[in-house]
């Protein structure tokens, strides 16, 4: 077995064992359930699928909870080994600093989906039992919610992993990364907002806008979600948004894959030169 | 004593401002047994460290098995290394069976050995407890099972018997003699010098990252020139000592103190008191005090 794939079955299982997966995706499951429940009550009279719903309230939900779960994981993932000591012993192997890095980030990565994946699966499932017979068709949406949450979280996963490499000590890890995490989160929307009342128009023209909010991934994955699928962006209010500034799914794809290479790249780079 | 496994050579690492080590050079040759010695703080983990690579060195140049140590090459030959650290640090979620499993798949060695190490270092019947639950002492011993695997033909042990009860020093030091007999080459750094006694081929003692003194024990002890100490107890009181350079110290009871060159003639001229002698007593100093010597020259 290659030094990678060791990695990574020892993160996947460390991420088990602690309980790590299990309560993250209990919580998951939680929400989502409560979500699909409550939002079934308003459109219960027009039959809106409740799947549907819930992938517009889930998303709002998962742009504030997919992010800080990852940070979590990622914070302590290079400083927190360093700092055990646990590092300096897995770096006298014949292993590069590569490879230790590649294996952590796909370990808690696949950790992060599961999580995600068995949560939101699980409590889909369930809504689809509830209110039986359903429209299959609202399955392709919420899959793609789960696939956008994964991609979400590696993004502030990759992000984690870069400022629990540049820095020296765990606490400052910690709280760079929830700096971060309310930066993207929620102060970029709102000062994009604030921008945007004030300007009326004049100098903000679409394309900036949406430069803006590729900028953001987590502005990546609110559109992935909510204009993707016509059904949503209607039930998302999002229907007008969507006709203006439209831009194609495969974009918004590369946007967040690039939002997951970039400082991924930028983290193995300094990990390999990190003195320990 | 063939090549050298891992030459430093002009050697400097410095932290800011703080020199962890300055300009040192230093040979491990095959199949020696090299003790470290130097308080907390001296550079003896930092020199441990510059050899696996795991940090460069400000100035001057660390070969590993002929590469450079930061190199991918060196990277590769790690396989061929046990490394014993200082803090032994261990996934507390893991059982002792899976770390080591763990390790050695990172080794590329097969785990139909796993069982028989950890029957070698005592724990294999704690071998499927989560090493949280472990002792330092097992811990301890489940850290050197690692630094066994594969055979390596360089060990570095830092401060291996720090926070050990007796039994699994005396195990760690059967282990290391069965690593000399076999061959392999071995830098254990300590500050409890007097258990290397009979293990160590030669001595490096290190001081605020200068190496100050370097050779085997017998040249180290001759170089210091600490005396031996000789007291004779006489049972008349009242006898005369052998010679003027005795020093009495109490009525019947007579103190030498002599050089390395001199012990033999010193302890002839015990034949030639008249008297019947009680008792004898010889301290030839241990390594302790030559270490606190070495230390002490050091200040002066």
């Amino acid at each position: 077995m290659n030094a990678v794939s060791t990695i990574i079955g020892k993160e996947i299982r460390d991420g088990l064992r602690n309980r790590w997966v299990l309560a993250t995706s209990l919580l998951l499951a939680a929400l989502a359930l409560a979500l699909g429940v409550l939002g079934s009550a308003p459109t219960g009279a027009v039959k809106v699928d409740p799947l549907t719903v819930t992938v517009v309230s889930l998303s709002s939900l998962s742009i504030f909870l997919v992010p800080l779960i990852a940070m979590l994981l990622a914070y302590d993932a290079i400083v927190g080994e360093v700092d055990r000591g646990t590092m300096a012993l897995l770096l006298s192997y014949p292993v590069s600093r590569g490879q230790v890095i590649m294996g952590k980030f796909i370990g808690h990565l696949a950790i992060l989906a599961i999580a995600t994946g068995a949560g939101y699966g699980s409590a889909g499932l369930a809504l689809q039992w509830v209110y039986g017979g359903m429209d299959a068709g609202a399955w392709r949406p919420f899959a793609m919610l789960i696939g956008a949450s994964v991609l979400l979280g590696a993004s502030f996963l990759a992000m984690g992993y870069l400022i629990s490499t540049l820095v020296r000590e765990r606490a400052t890890a910690a709280g760079i990364a929830l700096g971060v995490w309310l930066f993207f989160v929620v102060i970029y929307d709102m000062g994009l907002l604030g921008v945007l009342a004030a300007d009326q128009g004049r100098h903000v023209t679409p394309g900036i806008l949406n430069a803006l909010l590729l900028a953001n991934p987590s502005d990546v994955y609110r559109l992935l979600n909510l204009t993707g699928f016509e059904n949503i962006s209607l039930y998302a209010g999002m229907a007008g948004v969507s006709d203006q500034a439209r831009l194609p799914v495969p974009m918004l794809v590369a946007a967040q894959l690039l939002w997951i290479a970039v400082p991924f790249g930028l983290a193995a780079f300094c990990f390999r030169r990190k003195q320990l | 004593m063939s090549h050298a496994l891992v030459t430093l050579s002009g050697v400097s690492k410095h932290y800011g401002a703080h020199r962890a080590v300055s300009v040192l050079d230093l040979d491990l040759r095959e199949g020696e047994c090299v003790a470290l010695a130097g308080h907390n703080g001296a550079g003896k983990s930092t020199l441990i460290k510059l050899i696996l690579g795991l940090i460069r060195p400000t100035h001057g140049r660390v070969m590993l098995f002929g590469h450079d140590a930061h190199s991918p090459a060196a990277a590769r030959q790690r396989a061929r290394i046990g490394y014993l650290p200082e803090t032994v640090a261990l996934h507390p979620a893991m059982t002792g069976a899976e770390t080591l499993a763990f390790y050695a798949r990172l080794k590329r060695q097969p785990l139909s050995r796993n069982a028989g190490l950890l029957e070698k270092v005592g724990i294999s019947s704690a071998a499927h407890r989560r090493v949280g639950g472990y002792s330092k002492g097992m811990r301890q011993r489940l850290a050197l099972a690692q630094a066994l695997l594969g055979e390596p033909r360089i060990l570095l042990f830092d401060e291996p018997t720090t926070g050990l009860d007796p039994a699994s020093r005396l195990t760690f030091y059967e282990i290391v003699h069965e690593l000399r007999a076999s061959g392999a080459t071995i830098l254990l750094s300590t500050h409890a010098l007097s258990e290397l006694a009979g293990h160590a081929d030669r001595i490096v003692v290190m001081k605020a990252g200068l190496k100050i003194a370097d050779g085997a024990m017998s040249a180290l002890r001759r170089d210091t020139g600490l005396p031996i100490r000789i007291s004779v107890s006489l049972c008349q009181p009242g006898a005369a000592a052998p010679s003027p350079a005795w020093r009495p110290v109490e009525p019947g009871r007579y103190e030498l103190l002599c050089h390395e060159a001199d012990k033999v003639d010193a302890i002839r001229s015990i034949g030639a008191i008249a008297s019947p002698i009680r008792d004898l007593d010889i301290q030839v100093p241990g390594l302790d005090d030559i270490y606190a010597h070495l230390l002490e020259r050091e200040d002066a």
